[in-house]
């Protein structure tokens, strides 16, 4: 990102969350920022994980203030997750660093078949992060988990020197129970399958674009950001083992997890452009910077590869769900060009849409 | 979208495509000159959806494509200096220079940074008295009234410590080259309709009457492009070589002037060498000599620059049209998106890159086997 974007970052935005009415429950006449000592292990550190971390994250696992969680699970197959989280700016519309942070571990188990329970939250934190925004982030954090119907059980916090860090890293580490009788894998997907994505897609990368790039549209665009274990929870109870394969498409976009599935399944998968759902701001937007709506990132979107004869009754469970109401039949799985993903343009011609490489570059002209 | 979505739209293109096949009586080789109209071409699968007997030819309109490696070996040797900030197009971080690219200068702690307006660099060295910003001016007629105005602000306002390195290059003496190269088979011209938006057709008729070519100023989307293609097909078949603009909802015949007047008093022609191509007489614009004081190249004295391409890639011939992509030996081997050899296969409006992302390099039966697969379904 150039300096130009940080310093519009830097301006105060419409997007930025409001603090005034937030009041800190630490002393913020001494404290009003991150300090090195609040990762020292000493008593600001403690100040921060009793008067901000404990209040907002409350449940028994988390109060022992032990070394580690300790944690009753039922016997069975669990299932771990892990990701990073170093999103800028740290808030945006439709979503925050916190929100991302609890909701992408918990889409990761939940679309490896799994019913997440459990999340650590590690903290890299810039010295002279306000304390209000580190506060606004934890409370979204809170809100995400209670969201999804998952506990925060262990954590822990670092300090960065000033100009090492972008504020506010998070590592969100989660465990969750594995369905029985499900059989989901990106490995499993079959000829013949239906190909469902359950809604708009390039929502959560274009609204980040859009407020680094101070892009403004009639109707600002929204991440996608969103936890999706309850939907798909109910696409499982519905069709079973029927669900060959789901994966939620965040970095690289729809195109990346369909050819990641491809290669894995070692079969081809063949997409009609005109069925994929976008917005039609997120079009706009995407034409104006010369990127592909098919790469761009979701944070709260889920494509399922699904038997040929469960395809409408998950289509009609995904639609009666609030965050599958655009949800949308884009393909098929086909026994032709192995590893490789094909769309059928508007014109009716056919295109390979291949692995991006790197990241998309704004074009010259 | 408006003025999107009506210019996409498949039925109208197939009765077009359908008009096109009609009225076609033999081979033509039409050339559209924009690495843009490369790409929606190639993207859109136009080019199937026409006769066998009508050859597009991709142009040289790729400014990434073209930028010489000399100035992209200054560029990367001027990133890497101490004290500077290096302004770019996103896309031109990727080139390779003889010695590697603008990302990996970047990755070695030079100061690159992706803008979208050399304005925007402008405000950088405003911010940062101490540095010296350098913008990296490339581009056709398109993309040359910003810069212009870069430069135009920065003596104005009193900027001492922006400057630009500059390779413009221009459509109509590229036309000319085109033509009057031994062995050239373009019987007609999309002229390019983002750069008529600023320039007009005005310079066109003379080079039409001089060759006896239609040249037609075209747009980008499908439908554009099939008019554009209809209309050159039409006055080949009737033996007619005149200019017409199929993109009149943007281009007018003299173009934005006020624009053209800033062009004017801050650049002048210059011979320029194109890459892969070799220099083409008075094809380019530098900084005149009222400006000179902001061009990069004089502020920063860089020698010994020793420019190797390598000799696999072909690039030059694919530019020239006569080669398509992958008929490059290097073609999806030595050289594709991830390691490109050469330019073209850079830009995502290079051909070489337009042709190995929209998977030209599948045999055909595979492509048409995945389209029966489509209508199943």
């Amino acid at each position: 990102m150039s300096e130009t974007m940080q310093a519009k970052l830097e301006e105060p935005r419409t997007t930025t969350p409001d603090f005034s009415g937030w009041s800190c429950p630490l002393p913020l006449a001494d404290y009003p920022a991150i300090v090195m000592g609040h990762g020292g292990g000493g008593k600001l550190g403690s100040e921060l994980v009793e008067h901000l971390f404990l209040p907002a994250f409350r449940n028994p696992a988390l109060e022992s203030l032990g070394d580690g969680a300790v944690l009753d699970l039922a016997n069975g197959r669990i299932a771990m997750s892990s990701d990073s989280f170093v999103v800028r700016p740290l808030f945006f519309p439709g979503g925050s660093i916190g929100a991302l942070a609890v909701n992408g571990t918990v889409n990761d188990l939940a679309v490896s078949g799994a019913e997440p329970r459990y999340l650590s939250a590690s903290f890299i934190l810039e010295e002279g992060l306000p304390l209000a925004q580190l506060a606004a982030i934890v409370e979204e954090m809170s809100r995400s988990a209670r969201d999804a119907g998952v506990e925060i059980v262990t954590g822990d916090t670092k300090v960065v020197e000033r100009g090492h860090g972008d504020g506010c890293y998070i590592n969100t580490t989660g465990i969750g129970m594995r369905r029985e009788g499900i059989a989901v894998g990106p490995q499993r997907a079959q000829a013949g399958d239906a190909i469902l994505v359950s809604g708009t897609i390039g929502d959560h990368g274009m609204a980040i674009m859009s407020v680094r790039e101070g892009l403004e549209f009639e109707s600002p665009i929204r991440s996608d950001c969103a936890p999706l274990n309850g939907m798909i929870a109910e696409v499982l109870a519905a069709a079973g083992a029927a669900v060959h394969a789901m994966r939620d498409p965040t970095r690289g976009g729809l195109a990346s997890t369909l050819n990641e599935i491809a290669q894995a399944s070692r079969v081809g998968i063949a997409i009609d452009e005109t069925k994929i759902p976008v917005r039609l701001e997120v079009q706009s937007a995407c034409e104006l910077l010369g990127l592909d709506p098919v790469y761009v990132a979701n944070e709260g979107k889920a494509v399922f590869f699904v038997a040929p004869d469960a395809a409408d009754r998950v289509l009609a469970v995904l639609r009666a769900h609030p965050l599958g109401r655009d949800a949308a039949r884009i393909g098929h799985v086909c026994a032709e060009h192995k590893g490789m993903l094909v769309a059928r343009t508007a014109m009716g011609a056919n295109r390979v849409i291949p692995m991006q490489i790197g990241e998309q570059l704004p074009r010259i002209c | 979208m408006k003025y999107l979505t009506e210019f996409r739209n498949g039925e109208i293109a197939r009765a077009q495509a359908r008009e096109i096949h009609a009225m076609t009586t033999r081979p033509w080789k039409i050339m559209e000159v924009c690495g843009g109209q490369t790409h929606s071409i190639i993207r859109n699968g136009i080019d199937q959806m026409l006769p066998a007997g009508i050859g597009m030819v991709h142009g040289p309109g790729c400014p990434v494509c073209v930028t010489p490696l000399e100035l992209i070996d200054k560029a990367l040797a001027i990133a890497a200096q101490p004290g500077v900030i290096f302004c770019s197009f996103g896309d031109m971080l990727r080139v390779p220079g003889t010695e590697g690219d603008l990302f990996q200068v970047k990755g070695r702690g030079g100061d690159v940074r992706v803008v979208y307006s050399p304005l925007d660099a402008l405000e950088l060295a405003v911010r940062n008295p101490d540095k010296q910003v350098i913008f990296f001016g490339v581009g056709f007629e398109t993309t040359a009234p910003a810069n212009a105005m870069s430069v135009h602000q920065a003596r104005r306002r009193g900027i001492g410590n922006f400057s630009l390195l500059v390779s413009h290059v221009l459509v109509p003496p590229a036309i000319e080259a085109i033509m009057s190269s031994p062995g050239n088979e373009v019987q007609a011209f999309l002229a390019a309709g983002h750069v008529c938006s600023v320039m007009g057709y005005w310079q066109y008729p003379p080079l039409a009457g001089k060759y006896g070519i239609p040249i037609v100023v075209t747009g980008f989307e499908p439908l554009d492009l099939l008019d554009g293609i209809h209309r050159a097909v039409r006055q080949l078949e009737t033996g007619r070589h005149e200019v017409e603009n199929a993109y009149d909802r943007v281009v007018t015949y003299r173009g934005n002037e006020a624009a053209q007047r800033l062009l004017a008093e801050v650049f002048e022609v210059t011979d320029r060498a194109w890459r892969g191509i070799g220099v083409i007489p008075k094809s380019g614009w530098r900084l005149n000599a009222d400006y000179r004081d902001f061009d990069a190249e004089d502020r920063f004295q860089i020698a010994g620059i020793h420019t190797q391409e390598s000799p696999l890639c072909r690039s030059g011939d694919v530019l020239r049209g006569a080669i398509k992509p992958a008929q490059c030996p290097a073609f999806g081997k030595e050289c594709s998106p991830r390691h490109p050899l050469g330019a073209t296969m850079v830009s995502s409006e290079g051909a070489c890159a337009a042709y190995y992302n929209y998977g030209r390099f599948l045999p055909a039966e595979e492509l048409a086997s995945a389209g029966k697969a489509m209508s199943a379904f």
